[in-house]
C-alpha cells in the first residue's frame, strides 16, 4: 500500500467522521431556519451522539448477534468509503482502487446490515421498514451503476479518482450535457440511498410512513448511535463525492500539508453548501407516495442511460 | 496410460463402486459407503479435470456393443474446468447426503441414480465427439430424472415436477442432437474437430448455431425454457438440487461455450444479441421471480436462472464484441462468465445444501413459516450467510470477484464505433445492475426471515442443528465462497488456462487483474483496509459494551399495544409485497381478499382473508396454451388406431412406397 | 402551494421564534448525563386533547423548544423523557406502563397538566385509572388546565439544562 494513499485514507476518515454529524446539524439548522424556527445548533448530532453512547443499550428477547453486530458493520463500511471516495483528495490505493464497483458493494454491505437489523427486531416496523429500504436499494442500483458509467466512458476508467482529476484538467468537461444529466441522475439516487426527502422523510414519527426510522425503532442507546452516525458517515460520503464531480477543484492531486489543508476546507465548504442546498429543497417538497418513488428511480435511470449513449456519441463524434 | 486416462478409469470404477455398495451394502450402512464412493467419484474427477486442465492429454475409448463408434474421452483444458466443478460440487453433496438421507432419498435406487448421474454429468465435458457426448448427457438427464422422482410417494407435486423435468430435458437432448447432426454432415464426421472445420459462413451453420443454443440453454434453465427447473429443484431432495442447479445447469453453459469457442467461433454479429438478449431476459426475469418467491428452494431455482443468465449475456457479449473483432474486451468476458460458473457453483451449493439443513430440521419449506433459525442451528445459519453474501455479490465473496468482472468488461476495454454496441451495453451494465440490486434483496429476505427474529411457525420453533456430515459439507461450500472470493487469483488462473486467452491475470497474492481494460482486484487487501476502518469501531464497541452491558427485556416494542407475538413479523411475502406491486406488469400476481362482515353491521369486520399467488407469467402464457394445443392434436391422432387389422396393413405399405420413393429420388 | 409562493412566504414571514426566556433556575437532578439532548416520547394518557394542543405549540416554531435540544422521538427505545398528558383511563393503563417500562435508562418521566397530576376535572370519572403519578414514578409534574406553552417549555428546559 503506498504511504500517500494511506495518509490521505486516515486524514479523510478523520475529517469526515467529524465532519459528517456536523453536515447533519448545518441540514437541520438550515431546514429550522426556513420554518421560521431558532433551531438547536449545528452541533446538536454531536450532543444526541454523545448522550447516546451514555445510555443503556436494551436487547429484546427473540434478536440475535445481527441486531448487536449490525450497527459495527454500518459504521465500518461507511468509514471503508469514505477512506476509498476521493474526497480531500483524488490519490487512490494502488492494490484497492477506488473502483465504482468496489465502492458501491462496500456501500451496500452497509445497506444489507441495515435492513437485517430491521428485521432481526421481528417487529412489523422493522420488517416493513427493512422490505421498503431494499426495495428502493434495488431499483437505486441501476441508476448509480449507469451513471458512473456515462461519467467514466470519457475517462476510460471507472476510478473515481481518476475521473475526479480529469475533470479537474478539463473544467469544460464538467458542464457537458452528459455529465449535468449523470449528475442530476446521481443526485436522485444519492437522495433515495441516504433516504431524504422525497424518498423518506427523515423526521417522521408516522410509524406507516417510515423507512429508515422504522428499521431502527428497536435500536437503543449506543446501538442507535452507531446507527445514526454509520447513516450520517454515508450521507457524507455520498454528498462529499457529488461534490467533487461537481465542483472538482480543491480536491488534493498529491499528498503535501498543503494541498490537504486545501482540500479540507473546500470539502467542508462542499459539504455544507450541499448540505443547506439539500436541506432547502426538502422544505419544498412533500413526501412521495411509496409507490410513485419507483416512477422518481426511472426517470433518474432514463437521464443516466441518455447520459451513458449521448457520451458514446460524443466519443464517437471525437 | 497417462494421468487423465487414469482419473477417467479411475471415475469408472468409482460409480461401480459406489453403485455396488448402494446394491450390496446392508441398509444401515448404504448410505454411508456408496456416500464416500461418490464422493470419491466426485473428488475423482476434480482431479482428473485439473490434470486437464493444467495440460494433461489423454484419450480414453470405451468399446460399445451396438455398431457405432467407441465412446471417446478425451478432455481438454475447458472440459477440465468443468469437470473440476462438476467434480468437486457432486464430492461435497454427496458427503453431505450422508447425513441428509432418509426414507425414498436413502433407497438403492436412489444412491444408484446418484453415482450414476454424478459420473455422466463428469463425463459431458470428457467427451470428445458429438456421440459421446450425447451419451453422456442422456446418461446424465435420466439418471437426474430418477433422482427428481426420489420423493414422489410423499408428494404429489413430485411427480409433475418430474414429467415437466422429463418432457424438457428431453426436448433440449433432441435440439442438441439435431444441431449435432447438422454440424457432422457439413464436417463430415462426428468428432468435435471435424464438426469445427465445417466452414463459416455456410449453409447451416447459422441453423446449427441456433439449435444447440436452444438446446443447451433448456438445459441452464434459459427463460423461456426455463420452467422446469422451478419445479424440479424443489421436488428433488437438496442434494440433488444443489448438484443439479450448482453444477448440471452449467453443463448447458459448457455446451455453449463449446459452440462459440471451438466449433462455431465465427459467425455473424446477431449470434451474439442471440445470447446477450436470452442471458438478459433470464437474469432478469429469474431474479424478479426469486424475489418474489417464498417457497425457500424455489426461490432458490429461480436465482439459478438469473445466474446463468448472467452467464449468457458475458458469453454473448464476448461473442458479440469478437464479430467486431475487438478481442482484448472479448476475451475478458467470456472469461467473466467462467468466473461466474466456478462461483455459482460455490454459492449455490452452499445455499441448496443450507435449503435442505433447514428442511431436514424443520420439515417446512416455505419462508413464510420459519424464523428465528440463527440461534438453534448457527452453523447453517453461517454457511447460509455467507451463500447469501456469493448470491448477492457483495465483498469479499467469489460471487462479487465474477460479477466485478463482468461489469468491468461490459464498460470498459476497446469499443467499436457502432450504435449497436453504444446501445447494447449500457442496457446490459443497466439489466447486471438491476438484477445484482433485487440478488440482494432476494437473499437479505431468504436469510433475514429464515434466521433472524423469532419463529413465525411451530415446527420453527423446535428445529435443531444438522448432523456431522451435513455440517461439514456446509462448511467446507461457505469456505470455498469466501476462499474463492478472497483469493480469486485461484480461479482466474484456472479460466485462463480453460479458455486459452488472455485478457485476465493474476496480480499481488491471488488478486485478479483485467490488463485489458486496466482494472485490479485484490480482495485481500480490501480485507484488510477494511479491517483497519473497523478496528477502532471495534474497539470502541468491546470498550462500550464492557463498561455497560446490554440489559435483556422481555420483548420487542410493540407500538404500546398487546405484547407483539411472531405472527405479526413480517413474512416473505410481505417483505417482497412492495416489489411484487412495482413489477405488477411483468409477475401478474393474483390477489383475492374476502372481507366477512359482523352480521348486524357493515361497519365491523369479523374476517378479513387475503390470498396472493404468483405463477410463472411465461409458463401460463405460453406452455398452458401449448400443451392443451397437443392435447387435441393428440386426440385427433386417436382416430388412426381404430383396431381394423386391414388398416394397419395399409399403414405399413403406405410407409414402405413412401419409403422407397424417396429412396429412389 | 407553489414554490415561488412558498419562497415568498418564508422570506415575508422570517423568524418566528420568540426570544429565548431565561434559562429556568433549578435542573431536574440526573439529567447531565443527557448533555442538552433529549428525546420526548410522548403518551396521552386519556386527555381531552387540550394539553396536546399546547405541547404541539410548544414544539412548534413559536415557542421552539427544540433549540433547546428536545426532540420528539418515534420510539421508547430513543427516548430520555417520557412525557405524559391526561389522565390515565383504563384503555392506556398498559401502553403507559410498557412505554415507561421500554425505555433505556436513565429515564425522566414528566406529567404536563391538572389531569396528569391529579385528574383534575374528570376525578372519579368512568374508565379513569387515576392520575399518572398513581400508575408510574414520575420525577416532575406541572399544573394547568391545560399548562402553557411556555411551561411545558420549562419543564422540558429543566431536563435539557439548556
Amino acid at each position: 500500500m503506498n504511504l500517500g494513499a494511506a495518509i490521505l485514507a486516515v486524514v479523510q476518515v478523520t475529517v469526515m467522521v467529524a465532519l459528517s454529524p456536523l453536515l447533519v446539524g448545518v441540514m437541520r439548522q438550515t431546514r429550522a431556519r426556513l420554518e421560521g424556527r431558532a433551531g438547536a445548533g449545528v452541533l446538536q448530532p454531536w450532543r444526541d451522539l454523545r448522550k447516546l453512547a451514555a445510555k443503556e443499550t436494551l436487547r429484546s428477547a427473540g434478536t440475535g448477534w445481527v441486531s448487536a453486530a449490525g450497527p459495527l458493520v454500518l459504521v465500518s463500511s461507511g468509514l471503508l468509503i469514505c477512506a476509498l471516495v476521493p474526497l480531500v483528495g483524488a490519490v487512490p490505493f494502488t492494490s484497492v482502487p477506488d473502483d465504482l464497483f468496489v465502492v458501491v458493494s462496500v456501500l451496500l454491505i452497509g445497506t444489507v446490515a441495515l435492513a437485517l437489523v430491521g428485521l432481526d427486531a421481528g417487529t412489523a416496523f422493522g420488517g416493513m421498514g427493512s422490505s421498503r429500504h431494499m426495495t428502493i436499494a434495488a431499483l437505486v442500483e441501476p441508476t448509480v451503476l449507469v451513471a458512473v458509467y456515462a461519467l467514466s466512458i470519457p475517462v476510460g476508467s471507472s476510478a473515481l479518482s481518476r475521473i475526479v482529476l480529469a475533470r479537474i484538467d478539463e473544467p469544460a468537461s464538467v458542464v457537458s450535457p452528459v455529465s449535468l444529466l449523470a449528475l442530476v441522475a446521481l443526485a436522485i439516487a444519492v437522495v433515495a440511498e441516504t433516504g431524504r426527502l422525497p424518498v423518506d422523510n427523515p423526521s417522521t414519527h408516522l410509524e406507516l410512513t417510515m423507512i429508515h426510522e422504522a428499521m431502527v425503532i428497536e435500536s437503543s442507546g449506543r446501538d442507535l448511535g452507531w446507527l445514526e452516525l454509520g447513516s450520517w458517515l454515508r450521507l457524507g460520503a455520498l454528498l462529499g463525492l457529488l461534490g467533487s464531480l461537481l465542483v472538482p477543484w480543491g480536491v488534493a492531486q498529491a499528498v503535501s500539508v498543503g494541498a490537504l489543508l486545501v482540500g479540507v476546507l473546500m470539502l467542508a465548504l462542499k459539504l455544507a453548501l450541499l448540505g443547506s442546498a439539500l436541506a432547502a429543497a426538502e422544505v419544498f417538497l412533500a413526501k412521495l407516495r411509496l409507490f410513485r418513488v419507483p416512477e422518481l428511480l426511472a426517470g433518474s435511470f432514463v437521464l443516466a442511460f441518455l447520459a451513458v449513449t449521448a457520451s458514446y456519441l460524443v466519443v464517437q463524434a471525437a | 496410460m497417462t494421468a487423465v486416462e487414469a482419473g477417467i478409469h479411475a471415475q469408472l470404477a468409482l460409480a461401480v463402486v459406489a453403485t455396488a455398495a448402494a446394491v450390496l451394502a446392508p441398509a444401515r450402512l448404504r448410505s454411508l459407503c456408496s456416500g464416500l464412493a461418490s464422493a470419491a467419484l466426485g473428488v475423482a474427477g476434480a482431479v482428473t479435470g485439473a490434470l486437464a486442465l493444467a495440460g494433461g492429454q489423454g484419450s480414453t475409448e470405451i468399446p460399445m456393443s451396438i455398431p457405432i463408434d467407441p465412446v471417446v474421452l478425451s478432455p481438454g483444458p475447458l472440459g477440465g474446468f468443468f469437470m473440476i466443478v462438476a467434480g468437486s460440487v457432486g464430492a461435497v453433496a454427496a458427503v453431505y447426503a450422508i447425513g441428509y438421507v432418509q426414507g425414498p432419498s436413502a433407497s438403492t435406487t436412489s444412491w444408484a441414480a446418484l453415482a450414476t448421474f454424478m459420473l455422466g454429468m463428469q463425463m459431458v465435458p470428457a467427451a470428445g465427439d458429438a456421440v459421446s457426448f450425447l451419451l453422456a448427457w442422456e446418461l446424465m438427464a435420466v439418471a437426474s430424472t430418477v433422482l427428481v422422482l426420489t420423493e414422489h410417494r410423499e408428494r404429489a407435486e413430485v411427480r409433475s415436477a418430474a414429467t415437466w423435468y422429463a418432457v424438457m430435458t428431453h426436448l433440449s437432448f433432441v435440439l442438441i442432437l439435431l444441431g449435432f447432426a447438422v454440424l457432422a454432415a457439413a464436417g463430415h464426421g462426428t468428432s468435435f474437430a471435424a464438426m469445427a472445420r465445417v466452414e463459416p459462413g455456410s449453409a447451416g451453420t447459422s441453423l446449427a448455431f441456433v439449435l444447440l443454443v436452444l438446446g443447451f440453454a433448456t438445459k441452464a434453465g434459459i427463460v423461456p425454457m426455463h420452467v422446469w427447473l422451478p419445479r424440479a429443484h424443489p421436488a428433488a431432495p437438496s442434494h440433488v438440487s444443489a448438484v443439479m442447479s450448482a453444477a448440471m445447469v452449467k453443463m448447458g453453459v459448457y455446451g455453449v461455450l463449446l459452440v462459440a469457442l471451438r466449433l462455431l467461433p465465427v459467425g455473424p454479429q446477431w449470434w451474439g444479441l442471440v445470447l446477450v438478449a436470452l442471458g438478459a431476459v433470464s437474469a432478469v426475469y429469474g431474479i424478479l421471480q426469486a424475489s418474489v418467491a417464498s417457497e425457500l428452494k424455489r426461490l432458490l431455482a429461480y436465482s439459478t436462472t438469473e445466474n446463468v443468465g448472467l452467464m449468457f449475456l458475458a458469453i454473448g457479449a464476448g461473442v458479440l464484441l469478437r464479430s467486431y473483432g475487438v478481442v482484448g474486451s472479448a476475451e475478458v468476458a467470456i472469461g467473466a462468465a467462467l468466473l461466474l460458473v466456478a462461483s455459482h457453483a460455490a454459492f449455490k451449493t452452499a445455499l441448496f445444501l443450507g435449503a435442505g439443513s433447514i428442511i431436514h430440521a424443520t420439515g417446512e419449506r416455505d419462508l413464510d413459516r420459519l424464523g428465528g433459525l440463527g440461534k438453534r442451528m448457527p452453523t447453517t445459519a453461517v454457511s447460509f450467510g455467507i451463500g447469501a453474501l456469493g448470491a448477492s455479490a457483495l465483498p469479499i465473496t467469489c460471487g462479487f470477484v465474477a460479477e466485478w468482472a463482468l461489469l468491468q468488461s461490459l464498460i470498459h476495454g476497446a469499443r467499436p464505433e457502432d450504435r449497436l454496441v453504444a446501445v447494447v451495453m449500457p442496457l446490459a451494465v443497466a439489466v447486471v445492475a438491476l438484477t445484482a440490486g433485487l440478488a440482494l434483496m432476494t437473499f437479505v429476505k431468504a436469510y433475514g426471515i429464515a434466521f433472524l427474529a423469532r419463529a413465525r411457525g411451530t415446527e420453527a420453533g423446535t428445529a435443531h442443528e444438522s448432523p456431522f456430515s451435513m455440517r461439514a459439507a456446509m462448511v467446507v461450500s461457505a469456505i470455498a465462497v469466501v476462499g474463492l472470493g478472497l483469493v480469486p487469483g485461484v480461479m482466474a488462473s484456472a479460466v485462463v488456462r480453460a479458455l486459452g486467452l488472455g485478457g485476465i491475470d493474476v496480480v499481488g497474492p491471488g488478486g485478479l487483474g483485467l490488463p485489458g481494460v486496466g482494472a485490479v482486484l485484490d480482495p485481500v487487501a480490501l480485507t484488510v483496509l477494511a479491517l483497519l476502518a473497523a478496528a477502532p469501531v471495534l474497539a470502541v464497541a468491546w470498550r462500550m459494551a464492557r463498561r455497560r452491558p446490554r440489559r435483556r427485556v422481555d420483548l420487542a416494542w410493540g407500538g404500546g399495544g398487546v405484547r407483539v407475538s411472531p405472527r405479526m413479523q413480517y413474512t416473505a411475502t410481505s417483505y417482497a409485497e412492495p416489489l411484487s406491486r412495482v413489477f405488477d406488469d411483468a409477475l401478474r400476481p393474483e390477489r383475492d381478499l374476502e372481507i366477512t362482515h359482523v352480521s348486524e353491521s357493515r361497519y365491523l369486520v369479523e374476517r378479513v382473508r387475503f390470498r396472493q399467488q404468483l405463477e410463472d407469467v411465461v409458463e401460463v402464457r405460453a406452455y398452458r396454451p401449448a400443451i392443451r394445443l397437443v392435447d387435441r392434436v393428440g386426440i385427433a391422432a386417436r382416430r388412426l388406431q381404430s383396431g381394423s387389422i386391414h388398416r394397419y396393413l395399409m399403414y405399413s405399405f403406405v410407409a414402405l412406397v413412401a419409403v422407397l420413393v424417396v429412396v429412389s429420388l | 402551494m407553489s414554490v415561488r409562493r412558498l419562497a415568498s412566504l418564508i422570506r415575508s414571514t422570517g423568524r418566528v421564534a420568540e426570544p429565548a426566556p431565561p434559562k429556568p433556575d433549578q435542573a431536574l437532578s440526573g439529567t447531565e448525563v443527557f448533555g442538552g439532548s433529549v428525546g420526548v416520547r410522548h403518551v396521552d394518557a386519556g386527555s381531552c386533547n387540550g394539553c396536546e394542543i399546547e405541547v404541539a405549540a410548544a414544539f412548534g416554531p413559536v415557542y421552539d423548544v427544540e433549540r433547546y435540544g428536545a426532540r420528539l422521538v418515534a420510539s421508547p427505545r430513543h427516548a430520555d423523557v417520557v412525557l405524559v398528558t391526561g389522565v390515565v383511563t383504563r384503555n392506556m393503563l398498559e401502553p403507559l406502563r410498557r412505554t415507561v417500562e421500554a425505555a433505556p435508562g436513565p429515564l425522566v418521566v414528566l406529567a404536563a397538566g391538572d389531569c396528569a397530576r391529579d385528574c383534575g376535572v374528570f376525578r372519579g370519572g368512568v374508565g379513569v385509572v387515576g392520575a399518572v403519578t398513581d400508575v408510574v414514578d414520575v420525577d416532575l409534574a406541572i399544573p394547568g388546565c391545560p399548562p402553557e406553552p411556555d411551561a411545558i417549555v420549562e419543564l422540558l428546559r429543566r431536563v435539557t439544562r439548556r
